[in-house]
Parts: C-alpha cells; sequence; structure tokens
C-alpha cells in the first residue's frame, strides 16, 4: 500500500519549487549582459597556447586546463560545431545537457549561463558570446541527415563524434547529449521547431572558459535544420587561451543561484 | 498474454520487449513522471537518443506518432496511443546532485531517478555512463519561444496511458520518479503500471 505525504508536505515544497521557480524564470535573465560585439578582438599573442583550423566537416579534440579559456570562431558564414566535454579526471562525469538547460530554466544558453556536468558541478562558463544562437536540443549531423545529398565529400557530426571519442579512448557510448554552436533552432509555441537564421552572422564567436580539467571534442558541420545544410561548411578557427584570474563577482560564478550552488559543487574535494 | 507489472513509487524496473510487441506505460494515480530509456537488446551501445527523435520530428515533445529513434538512427519503438497530450524528453533524469543545484544543498540525501537507473542498469551490466537523456512520460515541460523551460504542474489523470509497438527487440528500463521538490510527480510519488502485450 502507496503511503501519500500529507497535504503539509505537499504544500511547504510546492511553495518552495514556486519560489525557485519565480527567481528562475523572472529574476535571472535580467542580469545576464548583452551579446559580445563581433568581430571578436584580437587576443595578445604571449596568451595563446594553442591555435588550429578545423576544416569544413571535420573534427579535432582537445584537452583544457582548469581556467583556460577556449575561442571558436567560424571563419565564414556556414558553419555549426558541435561539443563535447568531459572531465579529464574521471570521463565518467560529462557534459549533461538535459540538467544544463532545466537547471537553469532556459533552453537559450547564451554569455553568462553555464554548462553543467551529471554530478551537479560547472564544466564551462560561457563568457563571450556573439550570437546566443546556440541549440541544446537537437544534436548534430548523421549519416542519415546527411545521405540525401548524395555528395562523397559531405562528413556528418555522428561518425566524428564517434572517432573523436575514440581518439581520446572513448566509445560510442560516452557520447553525450550535444550541444552545437551557431545554430539557432528555437521552439516554437506549438512546440515545432524553427531555424531562427537572422541571429547569426559571419563574425560570430564564443569563448568557454573551463571550470575543471577537461577533454573537449567539437565537430565542424552544418545542423541539420540549417536550410544550408547540404553546403559544405566553412573553416572554424579554434584557440586555447591561458588561464587569467577570475575576479569573485565574476558574471558566470554569481548570474544565478543554480550557478553559485554549481560552483559550491564544483569547490568541494571529490570524495 | 499480457504481462503486467506494477512499479512501487520511487522504484526502478526493466524488461524486454520484442519486436512486435506493445508496451503500455499507465500513470494509474495521474500526474506521475516516468522516466525510460530503451536500449537495442542484442546491443547496449545502440540506445535511445533524445536528440536524434526530435530532430527527426521536427517537434519538441513526444507524443502519438513519435518514432523514438536510437543512436544508430534507427527507429526503436512507434507511439501508437497517448490518452494524456505529451511528453517529455530535453529535461532528463533528477538526481542527488542536479538536486543540490536546482533546489539547495539540504536535499543531496533524498532518492532520485539516477539513483534507480544506475542500480537497474547494472543488474544488465552498464554503468552510469550508460544513463542517456531519457524521456519523461507524463511530465509536463513546456519550452517557449523565449526559450524559457519549466516544470508545471502534470497534465495527466489517473489511469491515462501510453503504447508503443516495438520495432526492435529492446530492453526497458524505468525509474518510477521519486522527486519531491517540484510538481513532476505533485510532489507525491505514486505507483505505477506497465503491460507488456502480444
Amino acid at each position: 500500500m502507496h503511503v501519500h505525504r500529507t497535504p503539509e508536505q505537499i504544500n511547504a515544497d510546492r511553495q518552495r519549487y514556486l519560489e525557485h521557480q519565480r527567481m528562475g524564470l523572472e529574476s535571472s535573465p535580467g542580469v545576464l549582459p548583452m551579446a559580445s560585439p563581433r568581430p571578436a578582438p584580437d587576443i595578445d599573442g604571449t596568451s595563446v597556447l594553442m591555435s588550429k583550423t578545423v576544416p569544413g566537416g571535420w573534427y579535432t579534440t582537445l584537452s583544457i586546463a582548469k581556467g583556460e579559456v577556449l575561442r571558436l570562431a567560424p571563419q565564414g558564414a556556414v558553419s555549426a560545431v558541435s561539443l563535447a566535454a568531459w572531465a579529464a579526471a574521471d570521463t565518467s562525469e560529462r557534459m549533461n545537457l538535459p540538467d544544463t538547460i532545466k537547471l537553469q530554466w532556459t533552453t537559450e544558453l547564451c554569455k553568462g549561463r553555464v554548462i553543467f556536468s551529471d554530478m551537479g558541478r560547472v564544466m564551462l562558463s560561457i563568457v563571450e558570446d556573439s550570437s546566443g544562437a546556440h541549440d541544446a536540443l537537437t544534436g548534430g549531423s548523421t549519416p542519415a541527415t546527411v545521405e540525401k545529398y548524395n555528395d562523397p565529400r559531405m562528413r556528418n557530426t555522428r561518425d566524428n563524434m564517434v572517432l573523436a571519442a575514440a581518439k581520446l579512448g572513448l566509445g560510442r557510448r560516452d557520447i553525450p547529449p550535444l550541444f552545437t554552436l551557431f545554430a539557432p533552432v528555437r521552439v516554437q509555441a506549438e512546440g515545432a521547431f524553427e531555424w531562427r537564421g537572422s541571429m547569426v552572422s559571419q563574425g560570430d564567436w564564443i569563448e568557454l572558459r573551463a571550470e575543471m580539467d577537461l577533454l573537449v571534442a567539437l565537430s565542424n558541420c552544418p545542423h541539420p535544420l540549417d536550410p544550408r545544410a547540404a553546403t559544405i561548411p566553412d573553416a572554424v578557427m579554434v584557440t586555447k587561451v591561458s588561464a587569467a584570474p577570475v575576479p569573485a563577482d565574476d558574471l558566470c560564478r554569481t548570474a544565478t543561484a543554480e550557478a553559485q550552488r554549481g560552483f559550491e559543487n564544483n569547490a568541494k574535494v571529490k570524495g | 498474454m499480457d504481462q503486467a507489472y506494477d512499479i512501487p513509487a520511487e522504484k526502478p524496473w526493466s524488461g524486454i520487449v520484442k519486436k512486435g510487441q506493445t508496451i503500455r506505460i499507465e500513470d494509474t494515480y495521474g500526474q506521475q513522471a516516468i522516466d525510460t530509456i530503451f536500449y537495442r537488446a542484442d546491443d547496449f551501445g545502440e540506445r535511445y537518443s533524445s536528440q536524434d527523435t526530435l530532430r527527426a520530428q521536427g517537434a519538441a515533445y513526444i507524443t502519438t506518432g513519435t518514432q523514438l529513434m536510437s543512436s544508430e538512427g534507427r527507429v526503436m519503438m512507434t507511439v501508437t496511443a497517448d490518452t494524456s497530450g505529451r511528453h517529455d524528453t530535453s529535461a532528463g533524469c533528477c538526481s542527488c546532485e542536479s538536486n543540490t543545484v536546482r533546489f539547495g544543498h539540504d536535499t543531496l540525501y533524498q532518492h532520485a531517478c539516477r539513483e534507480n537507473f544506475i542500480i537497474e542498469l547494472s543488474r544488465h551490466g552498464m554503468t552510469k555512463r550508460d544513463i542517456v537523456a531519457n524521456i519523461n512520460f507524463f511530465m509536463n515541460v513546456p519550452i517557449s519561444p523565449n526559450g524559457a523551460m519549466t516544470v508545471d504542474d502534470g497534465i495527466s489523470s489517473p489511469g491515462d496511458h501510453v503504447e508503443m509497438v516495438a520495432e526492435m527487440d529492446v530492453l526497458c528500463v524505468i525509474s518510477n520518479c521519486p522527486q519531491i521538490n517540484n510538481p513532476c510527480n505533485g510532489f507525491d510519488p505514486t505507483p505505477i503500471r506497465v503491460v507488456i502485450k502480444g
């Protein structure tokens, strides 16, 4: 026989939830800044730890230490970059987009937001972002989505991620839902997806700060919902920038109560 | 011969659904989130993919007609009946750790779906890394055109159900959600019933 909770318990939890909800939906978005200006500013050469160009359709893997910043900058008009991340110290801890959007009460991950792992810790902070036009819901291209173009040059993100994972010592079981950057997928009122192409433009860029030591995989393929998905995409410049001191009032660490608690989890010694 | 399984509140369950069989998941008491993942029965490396499912159908919720896609782009299940309306597959399952972020550090030692999944998957040789973004049957998570996303009161009534026909042999793994910090279970988790037909 199931024992029900009391009306008093239920009401107390409901009131607490409503307060979290009000803060998450109404208060938190107000503190987020405007998008970063285009184009991206030059980086002081002494801060650049690594820079490489990922050709259209290809993938790359990176190791990023806590505090270092990853800049992604498409070199043309047609690029989308799908991203996966794992904790370097224990790859069973990995990027968790369902938690990331649920915890922040939004599917629109933009400057000031953070990306959570499945362990309630912050993996990445979005410290700069010119577009706010990214897709946390529908992933990237697959063998099935590119087959119709009948173009032997056309690669896809699913295969790229299997390859990237393998080169990090991981397998297809380890590939989480992907965060696809520069892919303005939005949900219409009745639930249908919409490609809001006006949100992205040439010169877009984003910077992600690692909040723990990470392994990262990137795939540069057009998003399957992009009307230009048949195009061989442009290259993407990938730059790793050395760590700089993070002030106590850092936007990503303080913007929301959820981010603050996530960083408190980061600060706890594992185990 | 139908096989019926009554799943107590807050507990996990798993079972095989063979190709051509129909699985009915019944929200016996209403407003109960039922976290569900499917794995290909003869290759657990192929599993339900929320992102492929949503992209393939071009819309953000699961209902009658939705084809549940695998990580390899194959159809695993087709939803053939749904008396409730729409179901979430974007918000994932609750965990002790995410509860601390969402509701406060004092919720760390509360039971959660991730705990259920870890225990149930361990019976099949799988681990935490095999927990993928799941389906939340009977969980109401509207996403607004401005991106706002929230767990609202469930819209399911006692006895509401979904039915899916298996397009391949699958292992179905369920966590009958124990969450008491948001309205996904009406703040009062209840038992559910699963029936495999055919």
